[in-house]
């Protein structure tokens, strides 16, 4: 089951550039949440900083306070505990070119040193269906690399890979902006299910789809979360100027 | 119409892509024709003097006819197991530190810079190098100084191929990795280093093979052996020694053994390696990049 996330006076730099000033916000649990905002905002730093990806890169920092249900993520867990619970989907999708299918599906838990056989086939046939790749994939699932499917395939995979080591949170990152509109309508139809059992938090670039998937919609600018509330409000009546303008085409 | 090209241009154009494939073609015939040729002569001169004997029997003392180099090979077999055995963990080692976990550091910079100028060295200081720190405390030459030189010789090519074929993985997969909660230390060892294995694995072949024919650091250390190697701590008889020690002798058959063990060391060179490609590339999907 998903757990919800708080967020309270989080800062991120990278280098010298402050990129997140001051954000505070509640995610609920087991709903889609979108990120939208105009590029460069810090909504990607954002979600990098609930799973401490961010902090990979050697020049990049954060502080404050993030609670993904009643764990400091921050304080009471090492980043890579904290990645175990938070699974993650990236823009570009990034199997692992060496490993098969199924290989990919099953490293979150082979890697960390989990290796019965029987329960490892479960979670792969499991992951598979409920990232709607199973069919696709089922005859070839060891002899075929998870490079050699086409972006969509290869991207559903990664959100397979992602939900096998059973996270409480699914972070997706632009996770369709590489992909052409059916496999985009697949990924959607895929949030749409998986949000009944994880918190998903979606950065977009594309407002239709944070409008179709996601029950609240956060909207960043220049480091700043302007406005955060349900979708329907942030879409039809926005409190803000600034993200009426920014949903009305008007600048972004 | 400044833009668009004249017939008369085209032409000119045409001309010069024709002169410049030829030149390439030429250079690569000038690259290819002195190696083919030696191997040719090689094999000439040297499958008359090959036989069964020659890769079982021990050298003969001048004189009396056949003889072979038996110990040769199984010493010289010694001597690169020992040197890869030493030597591509630690370049391995040192590639990951310099690509993985280096970043800008002054440390990295420094054992970056000293590969490079270790690349440069020329073989007889290694051999000199190993003497005067093994063979003269030891007061004895072994295979196992022969070894280390070699191993010295092979460090700097494969750290600097691992640094560089792990460069060449891309950061998104470390990142898919990591994503997944699985530790640094394990990422690199499972999915950078598997990702970037196959030119590492190159890496390594060419360091192999380029001290496998090393002459000058053996005569230090290895100092050469008439009979079968029985441990590593005593002298031991290596392919190249023995065909430096035929080759410059004044007597005909030596000189045919000679050829015959430059025919063998190249072909055991080109097996070996051959042999590593096919063991290694083996299980590797299909698909891909």
């Amino acid at each position: 089951m998903g757990v919800g996330i708080e967020v309270e006076d989080l800062n991120a730099w990278y280098g010298q550039t402050h990129t997140l000033k001051g954000i505070n916000l509640q995610i609920p649990a087991n709903s889609a949440t979108a990120l939208i905002g105009p590029s460069g905002c810090g909504k990607s730093t954002f979600v990098r900083c609930l799973n401490r990806m961010h902090e990979t890169n050697p020049v990049a920092r954060a502080e404050g306070t993030v609670r993904v249900g009643n764990v400091d993520v921050y304080k009471d867990a090492s980043p890579v505990e904290v990645r175990r619970r938070i699974g993650m989907v990236f823009q570009r999708p990034n199997p692992f070119p060496t490993m098969s299918i199924y290989d990919n599906v099953a490293s979150g838990l082979k890697l960390n040193g989990f290796r019965n056989k029987r329960v490892l086939d479960e979670v792969v046939e499991r992951s598979l269906r409920q990232a709607a790749l199973w069919d696709e994939v089922k005859d070839h699932l060891k002899s075929k690399s998870g490079a050699s499917l086409s972006g969509g395939q290869q991207q559903r995979l990664c959100i397979a890979r992602a939900i096998a080591v059973d996270p409480e949170v699914l972070l997706m990152d632009e996770p369709a902006s590489a992909l052409d509109p059916v496999s985009t309508a697949k990924i959607e139809d895929l949030i749409f299910q998986l949000k009944d059992e994880y918190t998903i938090v979606i950065v977009t670039h594309n407002m239709q789809q944070a409008a179709r998937v996601a029950e609240k919609t956060g909207f960043f600018l220049s480091g700043h979360l302007v406005e955060f509330d349900s979708t329907h409000k942030i879409f039809t009546n926005p409190s803000d100027k600034r993200t009426e303008d920014y949903i009305t085409g008007r600048f972004g | 119409m400044p833009h668009r090209p004249s017939r008369a241009n085209v032409g000119r154009r045409q001309a010069a892509n024709h002169l410049f494939s030829v030149l390439a073609i030429l250079s690569t015939v000038l690259v290819i024709a002195p190696l083919f040729a030696i191997l040719v002569y090689l094999l000439f001169q040297g499958v008359r003097s090959l036989n069964v004997a020659f890769f079982t029997h021990l050298p003969r003392p001048v004189g009396e006819p056949g003889g072979g180099m038996a110990n040769s090979i199984v010493g010289s077999g010694i001597i690169l197991a020992l040197a890869s055995l030493l030597g591509i963990p630690v370049g391995i080692g040192a590639g990951i530190y310099l690509q993985e976990f280096g970043g800008g550091k002054t440390l990295a910079n420094a054992i970056r810079f000293t590969a490079d100028v270790l690349n440069g060295v020329p073989s007889i200081v290694m051999g000199i190098a190993a003497y005067s720190l093994i063979v003269v405390p030891q007061r004895h030459f072994s295979a196992f100084a022969a070894g280390v030189a070699l191993a010295i010789m092979m460090v700097p090519t494969v750290t600097r191929t691992t640094e560089e074929m792990l460069a060449t993985v891309p950061n998104a997969v470390r990142e898919a990795a990591l994503g997944l909660g699985i530790p640094k230390w394990r990422t690199v060892m499972t999915v950078s280093l598997k990702t970037a294995s196959p030119g590492i694995i190159t890496g390594c072949m060419l360091a192999f093979a380029r001290v496998a024919g090393e002459t000058a650091p053996l005569l230090f250390t290895a100092f050469g052996n008439q009979f079968w190697p029985t441990s590593l701590n005593e002298p031991i008889a290596a392919l190249p020694l023995q065909i430096f020690v035929y080759a410059v002798s004044p007597y005909d058959e030596w000189h045919r053994l000679a050829w015959a063990g430059a025919l063998v060391l190249i072909v055991l060179i080109m097996v070996s390696v051959t042999l590593v490609r096919v063991v290694t590339g083996r299980g590797m999907l299909n698909g891909g990049h």
